[in-house]
Formats: C-alpha cells, sequence, structure tokens
C-alpha cells in the first residue's frame, strides 16, 4: 500500500513536469509565432487606416474601426505599381521558362547520353557551383550595358536564365529513371526528346516543379540586378517599385499608402505558398539555399 | 558515336552560352579589372597594371566600414539563427497537435519579399515627429528610454539590422533542423529511455550528433550568406547606405559600380574579390573545423 502510494507520488510529479515543459514549449513557440506573424498583421492594419487616422495617432493603435480601401487605391494610382506588377510577371515568367529549358536539356545529356569529355564537362559546371553572384556581376553589368540592353527586358532576363545547381538536382532525379526504359523507348523508335518529353519528365514532376517554385520566388524577389541595370520606372520590377515609393513615392509620410503597396507586392507569393506549402517547403529542404 | 557526341553538345549547347557569357568569361574579367589601374569606363582606357585597386579599397574608410558592420552581423546573426533555430525545432519536434500549423507560419519569411517586409520593420522601429513607432511604444511602456533604431545610434540601427536579418534567415534553419531532427532513429531514443538516459543527456548524446552535419551545413551556408548582406540593409536604411552608416561589404561592391558613387568597377572588382577571399577562407576553416567534430 505504501510502496503504491510513493509509486503514485513519483508518477504524478512526473506527469506534472511533463506538462510543464509542455506549457513552456508551446509558449515558447507560440512567442516566435507572434513575431513572425506581426510585421504581416501591422502591414495590413496600416494599410487599412486612413492617411488621417494613422498621422493622427501619437500612439499607433492595434487595430482600426473604419477600415478604409483608400490606400489600395492611392497605391496604384499614384504610382504605376499595376506595371511593375506585370514587369514581375513577364520577368518571372519569361526567365523562368527559359530555365526550365536550358537546365532540362543540360540535365538530360548529363544523364542520360554517353559522349567524349562528359566527366570534364560536368565537373566544371559543378564547380561553377561556388561562384558567388557577386563576383560575375560586375562584368554582366558592363556586358549588357555595352549590348545596349540597359532597361529592357532581355537585358534582365538572359543573366538570371542559368543555374547551376538546377541543373545537378535534376541531373540526379534523371539518373535514378532505369535504363532499361530508355532503351525500351530506342527499341520502339522513340526519339531522345520524345522519351525526355513523354517518359522523364513525367516521371521526374515533382522535382521539375520544385526548381520552378524556387525559381519563381526567386524572380520575384529579385532586388539587385534588377536595381542595376533599370532606371527607367517603365521597367522596374515590384522590389525596385517599392524601394522607389520608400524614396520619394507618395511623399514621405504616406505610410498608409506605402503599406498596402507592401501587401500588394506580398499577396501573390503568399497565395502561391498557402495552396503549393507542402511542396515548397520540401522543395526548399532538398534545393534551397537562401539563409 | 561520332553524330551523337554532336547531339550531345547540342543538347547542352544553351547551357554552355549561358554560363559561359554570363560567368565564365565574367569570372576572368572581374580579376583583369581588379588589376587594371585607372580604367576609364566611358574611353575603356587603362593606365597600367597593378595592385592599385586593392590598396585604394583597404584604405577606403567607406570600405572599412563595411566590412566592420558586416563582421559584426556575421558574428552575432550566424550563431544567434543557429541556436535559436535549433531551439525552435527541438521544441517543434516535442509536440504533436498544431505542429504543421506552427511549422508553416515559421516559414511564411521565408516566401514574402525582403524589400518589401523590410519597410514594415523600418515603420515598426522608427521614430519620427509624429509618432514614437510600436517598438518605442513598447520599451516606453517598459519604462525603457526610446531611440530611433532606423536614424539613431549605431548600435540602435545595428540591432534591427542583425533582428531582421535572423527573422529573415530563420524559416530556411527552421525547415532544415526539423527534418533532421525528424529523420533521427527512433530506436536510438527508445534504447536510451530504457537505460532511463534524462532528457538533457539524451540531447547531448545522442539528438546533437546526430544530426551535426546538418547544423555545420546551416553555419557554412550562413556564414556565406551573412557576408553577402545587402538587400536587407536597403530595405531598412534605403540605398543610401553609405550615408548611413550602414554599408555592407556587398553593398559597397554596387555602390561602387552604379548610384551615386558609381562607375568605377575596377573598385568594385578589387572589393568583390576581397569579399571572395574572405568568404573562401572562413568556408575552409568551418569545413576543417567540422571535419573534427562532426559525426557522419
Amino acid at each position: 500500500m505504501d510502496k503504491s502510494t510513493e509509486f503514485e507520488r513519483i508518477e504524478k510529479r512526473t506527469r506534472t513536469k511533463t506538462a510543464a515543459l509542455r506549457t513552456v514549449t508551446y509558449l515558447l513557440l507560440t512567442v516566435w509565432a507572434v513575431f513572425v506573424l506581426f510585421p504581416f498583421y501591422w502591414m495590413i492594419l496600416t494599410s487599412l487606416k486612413s492617411y488621417s487616422a494613422y498621422n493622427g495617432e501619437y500612439i499607433p493603435t492595434f487595430f482600426t474601426l473604419s477600415p478604409t480601401l483608400q490606400n489600395y487605391t492611392e497605391a496604384f494610382t499614384a504610382v504605376p505599381l499595376l506595371r511593375y506588377f506585370g514587369n514581375t510577371l513577364v520577368f518571372t515568367l519569361v526567365t523562368t521558362a527559359a530555365m526550365l529549358v536550358v537546365t532540362v536539356l543540360a540535365a538530360f545529356a548529363f544523364s542520360r547520353l554517353s559522349f567524349r569529355g562528359k566527366n570534364l564537362a560536368f565537373t566544371l559546371f559543378l564547380s561553377l557551383m561556388m561562384i558567388p553572384n557577386e563576383l560575375v556581376i560586375i562584368t554582366n553589368f558592363v556586358t549588357i550595358t555595352n549590348w545596349d540592353l540597359r532597361n529592357t527586358f532581355p537585358g534582365l532576363i538572359l543573366p538570371s536564365v542559368t543555374s547551376v545547381f538546377y541543373i545537378y538536382l535534376l541531373k540526379e532525379n534523371f539518373e535514378l529513371i532505369p535504363e532499361e526504359l530508355y532503351k525500351a523507348a530506342k527499341v520502339d523508335g522513340a526519339s531522345d526528346f520524345k522519351y525526355l518529353w513523354k517518359v522523364m519528365i513525367p516521371i521526374c514532376r515533382p522535382t521539375v516543379i520544385t526548381i520552378t517554385i524556387l525559381k519563381v520566388i526567386e524572380c520575384w524577389n529579385s532586388y539587385v540586378w534588377p536595381r542595376l541595370i533599370t532606371d527607367d520606372e517603365n521597367f522596374f520590377l515590384v522590389s525596385n517599385g517599392i524601394q522607389a515609393i520608400r524614396e520619394n513615392g507618395f511623399g514621405r509620410e504616406n505610410i498608409p499608402a506605402m503599406m498596402a503597396a507592401v501587401v500588394a507586392i506580398s499577396v501573390p507569393l503568399i497565395i502561391l505558398f498557402l495552396i503549393f506549402h507542402k511542396k515548397i517547403m520540401a522543395g526548399v529542404a532538398r534545393g534551397g539555399t537562401k539563409g | 558515336m561520332k553524330q551523337s557526341n554532336l547531339k550531345a553538345w547540342l543538347y547542352l549547347l544553351p547551357a554552355i552560352l549561358f554560363l559561359g557569357i554570363f560567368m565564365v568569361y565574367p569570372l576572368v574579367d572581374v580579376f583583369i579589372y581588379s588589376f587594371e589601374e585607372g580604367y576609364n569606363s566611358a574611353s575603356q582606357t587603362v593606365f597600367g597594371v597593378g595592385l592599385y585597386n586593392y590598396s585604394f579599397v583597404l584604405h577606403d574608410p567607406y570600405f572599412l566600414q563595411a566590412v566592420k558592420n558586416t563582421l559584426i552581423l556575421v558574428v552575432i546573426t550566424v550563431p544567434l539563427s543557429t541556436g535559436f533555430a535549433l531551439l525552435i525545432s527541438v521544441g517543434l519536434n516535442s509536440i504533436k497537435p498544431l505542429r504543421n500549423l506552427y511549422q508553416t507560419v515559421y516559414f511564411l519569411p521565408y516566401v514574402t519579399n525582403t524589400l518589401a517586409v523590410g519597410l514594415v520593420f523600418m515603420i515598426l522601429f522608427k521614430k519620427t515627429a509624429y509618432t514614437d513607432g510600436m517598438v518605442n511604444l513598447l520599451i516606453h511602456a517598459f519604462g525603457g528610454e526610446t531611440v530611433d533604431f532606423i536614424d539613431g545610434p549605431y548600435w540602435a540601427k545595428m540591432f534591427v539590422m542583425c533582428f531582421y536579418t535572423v527573422w529573415v534567415v530563420l524559416p530556411f534553419k527552421i525547415l532544415i533542423l526539423t527534418g533532421a531532427l525528424a529523420s533521427v532513429d527512433q530506436t536510438y531514443y527508445n534504447a536510451a529511455r530504457v537505460d532511463g538516459t534524462s532528457k538533457g543527456r539524451i540531447f547531448r548524446r545522442i539528438t546533437l550528433p546526430m544530426i551535426s552535419p546538418m547544423i555545420f551545413y546551416l553555419v557554412i551556408t550562413g556564414f556565406i550568406g551573412a557576408f553577402k548582406a545587402y538587400s536587407d540593409e536597403v530595405a531598412l536604411f534605403g540605398t543610401n547606405l553609405n550615408a548611413a552608416g550602414m554599408n555592407t561589404i556587398v553593398g559597397y561592391v554596387y555602390d561602387m559600380l552604379y548610384g551615386d558613387s558609381g562607375g568605377y568597377p575596377s573598385y568594385a572588382s578589387a572589393a568583390a574579390l576581397i569579399l571572395f577571399a574572405i568568404v573562401l577562407t572562413i568556408t575552409c576553416v568551418n569545413l576543417l573545423v567540422s571535419k573534427k567534430t562532426v559525426v557522419y
């Protein structure tokens, strides 16, 4: 009898300890979640406050009772935000499409075709992975300027197309497909190109989707290269647009309109993320490098 | 055989063209630029060849300031973000309900435009004539002295910069570490529990060694990423980082190339190569250290 109460007491103490630990864990996790979400909440909140209401608050309030969409109208009319969107969309789509074509072709050559110098070529490709962008951007800037491609889409897109890492990722994936399939397709008289298109890409679709999404995120957020190569606001991407808005957009103090622009710019990627969050997170875990 | 050779190179041709023009050629060129003295981009002439560009950059107070800022940023944010990511990941790993929700929320900063969200941080931290700003409101509420984090003293600006950097890099680290933690073989834990091992001991003796390769991967990529910091700073302090005293090495390179003080590709090249040398050295040191301590 005595022993069993002792046992119960120990068990109870352990249970309280576990519960306490669990509470602390949840508390910590929630605190960080608030830190992550708060800027998003704040930008949406501010974008809904009217200009006068915002500037009238010496102490900012955490909610608004009279939300207004006025700032969004302002954001889309006072600066060519829609044009920035269009530019970014064109830039993202063309760059990603071109990247896919180049990457798939190269990965196919490295994984399925046998040719002289393959190993050497692949090693050279891999060694390019170590080259930081900052080192080559200087010459690219001069090259594009000399080609008279400043403030054009080709100038924006061309240097952003290739990623050695994606070629590597896709090549590894292609190699997992059994060689027999290739032989069978050859026997059936399928051309290499048809095999690539009808067999390899469908099988490797997850990887293709992964690199597509990663590239889209990269393009949508790219700032440095577009800033170097465009000074005509007709060719600004959203990042450059937001920076221009910050420096001289709505008049420095119209922060609600600024936040409306920030919300508008953030929303497309966040929607994309909410739809594909499993795929995106799995993809970044395999191939992401940011951070 | 000959024909298939040709075909293979044809498949590779687009990649080779792009990489050749925009990566291999620039790589050679940047070395040449960095040794050409007095390069004039208008007339495309040089005075001579030598180390003057390096010496100029190394004596430029703006560059030294940029190096100092970058080093402080690296030294503070890399250990802090890695440690914090580890803490959060261990927490995430120990809970069941809501885990996916938390994970998704934590990942959100990764997919946002850092320039855009940086503006929000600027507004939260900024102190203007009209308002003290959110953060200062909190500081005031806890009885502290309000301070302008965006145009104020150096340490305050450095604090925002580090805070924002950690905020931006954490999603990736948390994602990688939760993945690593989830893949640790459960039988080790079960065995340890049978032996009555304490939680702290399990963490130090099993968890840490098992995920140490991933931690080192994050430290290395973290170092590289932090040394290349630039757009986060632009988001917080504006494009004229030299005036704000918050420039980074990469920012210095771009300023030399383009912008108000731009037009000097030679100086930019020299600075970029110095950066590359620093990053390469630190990566090698990291790899050496990891060889000694990481369990594979």
